[in-house]
């Protein structure tokens, strides 16, 4: 008879409502050539909204429900992941592929589901009169070469004039981003710009090298990812080529980009979105989620450069909620609320410091018409033992991405056949 | 001199050595080709494994250490101890001849007289299964690999190609150290074919298993063999390539440059795999060089498969493979 009646209650529960959650599904790569970086970014992610979940019962009362999906960083992949978790409720999707971004942004749109591109993905999705479910925040690839560039033209008394400049990309959607920025800023200075590509995965670039070595730019800008990163920055130490001449983007610049080269990578710089070192949040993670057994790794990327990008992006996603909670008046909100919430974002020192996280990123607000965030980036550079910062935030220069950024969006709107939203209203 | 001949001097050099580590790839393809027929898409992610070992055994690191810890609750990663770099590689030698007797046992024992096609999807599953076993193994962190090789550009070249020019030559001491390996990689494996007992079984069972066979000849034990040889070829090549980029799962993709260099060289020949790793390494370079710059770069990956598939059309057993005559 027990036993019967706690089928009955079990039949009872599991034919009663399901029990809110959010919903987050997180496309990682933990396989394959790029797993690499993809596991620290996806263990800060996941980590991040483990420890709200733990300490503070998820956000707004509702607990987070993190669904991982395997890419292996491959396009197609990815869309598969996309169509087996759209179903459930996504609130956000954070594809961590510009590859699969593009084949997202007309999906996404098309359920109303948001994806946010932090630092990657399409650049002119900064345009949310265009790009209505797309968030490129806290800043693109477009203003990392205008960072860049800003930097180089510090340092050397505000002109680039007869200098040149070698781009070494990535022979994909991604390394091609900056492509269009520089050559405007390349006008604009009088700096001359070369380029150099490296086809996928990028393990040799042995012939690249020597051209370096031949036409000794002043500056090698760098768009790497996966084993790209590793095999240039050791050919350069091989060349002999002057380090800190060598800038990377931020997806160029993290712990196992230099691990193998170590001491010899000394003086090698790269750009970053956020900030690095410890944080007060990283010892809650250890006592809520790592020492809990709770962590998606081992614990042991916890404050590395990527695992720290990770779980400012959760951070991101999760402060949008929260807004869209507060916008909506209800705590298991949807995708479209979502939508609302990250449009309405908007990030204080005040509330990075009251979330552990003092400084982590620029202060800024998303906005209908601008869902790129300030474009601001940090220079960080290796001593050989490990990253440190170099600067504060520098702001890219709005008025070279801005009008690409306008030309580019509205192109693919006439493409897509979307008529822009007039954000004046709002 | 003008300038632009002496850079393609130092292009050729360059894609010469290239050249030898694509062929480093290509050998082990050869041997397993040559002596059962089987096209062995596993190659790459052997030397991936073989690799991964090795810095694993040499940095003292616990085997399936995150799946042991998950399991039991414990946090353990390493020995304590780390192994010098000629002890490691002869532990990994071992391991690999272990992979040769399990694939031999579990997979091929029970595939033998299987279509072609059958045995190439064994070996694509093989590769999978690999793969996964090297992460559960070792992890998917890079490793940094060391056993002593050197790298960074070679002064001497560097110092007599400027007198001789007036431009210092780049060559890396990496891609040095790698040509004089494969040397005597290739002059072993050729005597070893041509003079000791093992070799000649190999040799027999490669021209003609069911003769072999009747001779006495034990096929599984040729295999096994093989498959050894193709694991330790899988080795050096993985400390070559591994030491370029630290060891990490993009190492498995180098398979993909031995296939025009087999296409080139023919599938059944081992000085044929280096004369292919050759043509091609050089031929790409200086493409690369010479026509790179006007239609946007990156030639390399697609060049080396044009030129391979034009020698097909003129040799389609490639330079140096055996043109099979099939009466009809």
């Amino acid at each position: 008879m027990k036993s019967l009646l706690t089928m009955v209650a079990a039949g009872a529960l599991a034919a009663g409502p399901a029990l809110a959650d959010l919903m987050i599904p997180d496309l990682s790569y933990r396989t394959g050539p790029f797993a690499a970086g993809g596991i620290p970014f996806s263990d800060g992610y996941q980590d991040y909204f483990a420890l709200l979940n733990a300490r503070d019962g998820g956000i707004g009362g509702v607990p987070v429900r993190v669904v991982e999906c395997e890419t292996a960083y491959n396009t197609e992949r990815g869309v598969e992941c996309y169509e087996a978790t759209r179903g459930d409720n996504p609130l956000v999707y954070q594809p961590l592929s510009t590859g699969i971004t593009y084949q997202l942004i007309p999906r996404a749109t098309a359920d109303g589901i948001p994806l946010h591109t932090m630092g990657y993905g399409r650049t002119s999705a900064v345009n949310g009169e265009v790009f209505s479910h797309v968030f490129n925040y806290p800043a693109n690839y477009w203003d990392a070469a205008s960072v860049m560039i800003n930097v180089l033209l510090e340092e050397n008394d505000g002109s680039l004039e007869g200098k040149s400049i070698t781009l070494l990309y990535h022979n994909s959607a991604y390394g091609r981003e900056p492509i269009r920025t520089l050559e405007t800023l390349a006008a604009q200075h009088g700096f001359t710009l070369n380029l150099l590509a490296v086809d996928s995965p990028g393990q040799e670039q042995g012939n690249q090298w020597l051209t370096i070595r031949r036409e000794r730019p002043d500056y090698v800008l760098f768009w790497g990812w996966g084993v790209m990163n590793q095999v240039a920055i050791q050919e350069a130490i091989n060349i002999r080529y002057p380090l800190e001449n060598f800038i990377g983007n931020w997806w160029a610049g993290a712990d196992h980009d230099v691990a193998s080269a170590g001491q010899a990578a000394a003086g090698y710089r790269a750009l970053n979105m956020n900030r690095l070192g410890d944080m007060p949040v990283f010892a809650e993670i250890q006592s809520h989620v790592i020492d809990a057994g709770l962590a998606a790794g081992d614990g042991t990327n916890l404050g590395s450069v990527l695992y720290t990008r990770g779980m400012y992006a959760a951070m991101l996603a999760a402060e949008a909620i929260r807004t869209a909670q507060e916008i909506h008046g209800v705590a298991d909100i949807t995708p479209a609320m979502m939508r609302d919430g990250m449009e309405a974002l908007e990030l204080t020192n005040a509330r990075m410091e009251e979330l552990g996280m003092p400084g982590i990123g620029p202060e800024f607000a998303v906005s209908c018409a601008d869902h790129g965030g300030t474009g601001m980036a940090i220079m960080t550079q290796w001593n050989g033992t490990e990253w440190v910062t170099l600067s504060e935030f520098i702001a890219p220069d709005d008025s070279v991405t801005q009008p690409l950024v306008m030309e580019d969006s509205l192109a693919y709107a006439a493409e897509a056949g979307i008529e822009p939203r007039n954000c004046t209203d709002s | 001199m003008p300038d632009q001949l002496i850079f393609a001097m130092e292009v050729t050099l360059n894609g010469l050595l290239n050249g030898v580590m694509y062929a480093l790839v290509a050998l082990g393809f050869v041997l397993i080709f040559k002596a059962s027929g089987i096209f062995n898409y596993a190659q790459g992610v052997m030397a991936l494994f073989a690799a991964m070992t090795l810095v694993g055994i040499q940095q003292g690191r616990v085997p399936f250490g995150h799946l042991i810890n998950e399991i039991f609750g414990t946090n353990i990663h390493y020995f304590g101890w780390e192994v010098p770099a000629l002890a490691a590689i002869a532990l990994t030698v071992l391991v690999m001849i272990g992979f040769a007797l399990l694939v031999q046992r579990f997979v091929f024992k029970h595939l033998v007289g299987q279509e072609p096609i059958i045995l190439f999807m064994a070996t694509i599953g093989l590769a999978y299964f690999l793969e996964g076993v090297s992460d559960l193994m070792w992890g998917s962190e890079i490793r940094n690999l060391d056993v002593g090789l050197p790298q960074g550009i070679n002064d001497v070249i560097d110092a007599a190609t400027f007198d001789l020019f007036g431009y210092g030559f780049f060559i890396d001491n990496l891609d040095i150290s790698a040509a004089i390996v494969a040397g005597i990689l290739v002059a072993v494996l050729i005597a070893y074919a041509q003079y000791t007992k093992n070799g000649r079984a190999m040799r027999a069972v490669a021209d003609d298993h069911q003769a072999a066979l009747s001779v006495g000849i034990q096929l599984n034990y040729v295999w096994v063999l093989v498959w050894s040889l193709a694991g330790i070829v899988a080795l050096v090549a993985g400390i070559m390539w591994g030491s370029k980029s630290g060891v990490q799962f993009s190492l498995s993709l180098i398979a993909l440059k031995a296939l025009p260099v087999l296409m080139l060289g023919g599938f059944t020949s081992i000085p044929g795999a280096i004369i292919g790793g050759l043509i091609i390494g050089v031929g790409e370079a200086l493409f690369e060089f010479a026509i790179g710059p006007m239609i946007g770069g990156a030639t390399e990956n697609w060049f080396a498969y044009v030129l391979a598939l034009v020698f097909l059309v003129f040799r389609p057993q490639g330079l140096f493979g055996e043109k099979i005559i099939e009466r009809v």
